[in-house]
């Protein structure tokens, strides 16, 4: 049961990460490849904020969500002179700095050791310390973050979103400053990403800075595009098979000295089948 | 009265000019033909009225304001919208997203909070009913016909309601119930007093639908005039019809 606790968790705070991803990429069109950076902006900034100065879980989530908007607004400016394939290299390239700066900057996050001993979060007296509690919070987000997404999509902003990724010159000619409206979607991921952070991290309670790297975010990546993109409902679906997949795969019965490259191997056929028979995902509405 | 005119309008394009030092007025309340041989920079033209093109020199005066160059982001200010030469729809949303996005609200955050109202969708209604595009409503765009597809997007230039409309060629490919429809929709603009230029390749149209008539040739001013007498000149039949 704790193990399937475990894998709840997990898949809860990969779909918040993926909802939020898939507002950038699926909705709007921007191949995002930073993600992973303000996962773990949120991620350290709970952790630190708990762990040196005593702050709650909640307050210190906002916070979090703050600094990660802040900081992908700064990319976002930079990302707004890039286009297509090299708006995905370039934000790649910010993936990269933020895992840097992590590792690197170790007065304030104690580089490759990691943040150990992150407090599970409290209310009062309410504490989500036991894993079932912990499953309880992380639900509650993951819902809220759904409506709250599903709002944004379904006002006249997700509208122009959607028209955005359909045709940006020929929107900009009916007077909308699409480089606003690309900044605010990318802000709102990046905020959204800080709230799966400050779960994860004190969720494991501890926290180092190879969470973060380019393959988690090209994973999230995978997520949505399994899932599909432009729809929420995918975000789920699609973080709820690459969590589940490579569990799953555990109790084929294959032999002890290879199981665990089989199942990366299988795990990566599985992947090119789906793209091969269904390159707009399980219930996407558009291909990239 | 003049809605839009270019004082010594210079494009080039590596190098070589597309427009050439170009001055012309649009006058309000009529229907301006804009023709010429291909490549002569009627499209470049329109694409610099509509801000989608900078131009290397001279200005633009629309509406009263004098430009160096039209930011697109002014077109609801200067009250002018446009359709393309090759249609440039939004393909997966629908029919009626198509015309609701540029019906709806251009501020983000008054965006973030309005879905649409009551008004949006009879007026997109309303259009599609004047398109024959009614059952499409909620069909992606992507799904209609070639014809249908470039009715939506005279539909969409329609719903921004706006003074100064820019078509570039609206009867390519049109079948000919669908080329009333467009005919009646522009007698329809003009007779409510808005402004439009029409590039068309059609001296038919162009006859029938025209006040008067601009014609370019490299990038130059060849003739303007009314279209029965400017159709007529020999410059004109040389340069356009090849003849």
């Amino acid at each position: 049961m704790e193990y399937l606790i475990h894998l709840a968790i997990l898949f809860a705070i990969y779909a918040i990460l993926s909802l939020g991803l898939n507002l950038v990429v699926g909705y709007t069109g921007l191949l995002s490849v930073t993600h992973a950076a303000f996962y773990g902006v949120g991620a350290y900034t709970t952790a630190i904020l708990l762990t040196r100065s005593g702050w709650n879980f909640f307050p210190a989530l906002i916070i979090g969500m703050i600094l990660s908007g802040i900081i992908a607004l700064l990319i976002g400016l930079v990302l707004s002179k890039f286009k297509e394939d090299y708006y995905a290299l370039a934000s790649l390239g910010f993936n990269i700095i933020v895992y840097s700066i992590l590792l690197n900057w170790q007065k304030l996050t104690r580089g490759p050791l990691g943040i150990p001993g992150i407090s599970r979060p409290s209310i009062g007296s309410l504490s989500f310390s036991e894993n079932w509690m912990f499953l309880l919070l992380a639900l509650i987000l993951l819902v809220i973050v759904y409506y709250l997404s599903r709002f944004l999509v379904r006002s006249s902003f997700g509208r122009v979103l959607k028209a955005i990724r359909e045709d940006e010159g020929a929107i900009k000619i009916f007077g909308y400053n699409v480089n606003v409206y690309k900044l605010t979607i990318f802000v709102i991921g990046a905020m959204l990403a800080a709230v799966a952070g400050s779960l994860f991290a004190t969720y494991i309670t501890f926290i180092d800075p190879s969470t973060f790297t380019i393959d988690e975010s090209i994973f999230v990546l995978a997520i949505i595009i399994l899932g599909g993109l432009a729809n929420l409902k995918g975000s789920i679906i699609g973080a709820l098979i690459l969590v589940l997949l490579p569990e799953a795969l555990r109790f084929l019965g294959l032999p002890n000295d290879i199981a665990a490259q089989m199942r990366q191997v299988i795990y990566g056929v599985i992947l090119i089948l789906l793209m091969l028979f269904r390159p707009q995902g399980m219930m996407g509405e558009y291909k990239l | 009265m003049t809605a839009i005119s270019t004082k010594n309008l210079v494009k080039k394009f590596n190098g070589v000019r597309a427009l050439d030092d170009l001055d012309l007025e649009f006058k309000k309340g009529q229907i301006t033909g804009l023709i010429g041989p291909n490549g002569s920079g009627k499209s470049t033209l329109v694409n610099i009225l509509s801000g989608l093109f900078s131009p290397d020199s001279g200005a633009i005066v629309i509406n009263g304001f004098k430009r160096k160059r039209i930011n697109p982001l002014d077109n609801p200010v200067y009250s002018l919208t446009r359709t393309f030469q090759e249609v440039r729809l939004f393909n997966q949303m629908t029919v009626e997203d198509n015309l609701l996005v540029v019906l709806t609200e251009r501020n983000v955050f008054s965006a973030l909070f309005e879905k649409h109202t009551k008004y949006h969708l009879e007026k997109t209604k309303e259009i599609l009913d004047k398109l024959g595009l009614k059952e499409k409503a909620h069909e992606l765009a992507a799904n209609l016909s070639y014809g249908q597809r470039k009715l939506l997007e005279i539909g969409r230039a329609l719903a921004m309601n706006a003074e100064i409309y820019l078509f570039d060629e609206p009867f390519a490919g049109l079948f000919p119930e669908m080329r009333k429809i467009v005919i009646k929709i522009l007698q329809e603009l003009k007779g409510n007093g808005k402004t439009i230029i029409l590039i068309e390749h059609s001296m038919d149209l162009i006859r029938e639908l025209s006040d008067e008539v601009i014609v370019l040739d490299s990038g130059t001013l060849l003739a303007s005039g009314q279209p029965d007498k400017v159709l007529e000149e020999k410059k004109v039949i040389e340069a356009y019809l090849g003849e």
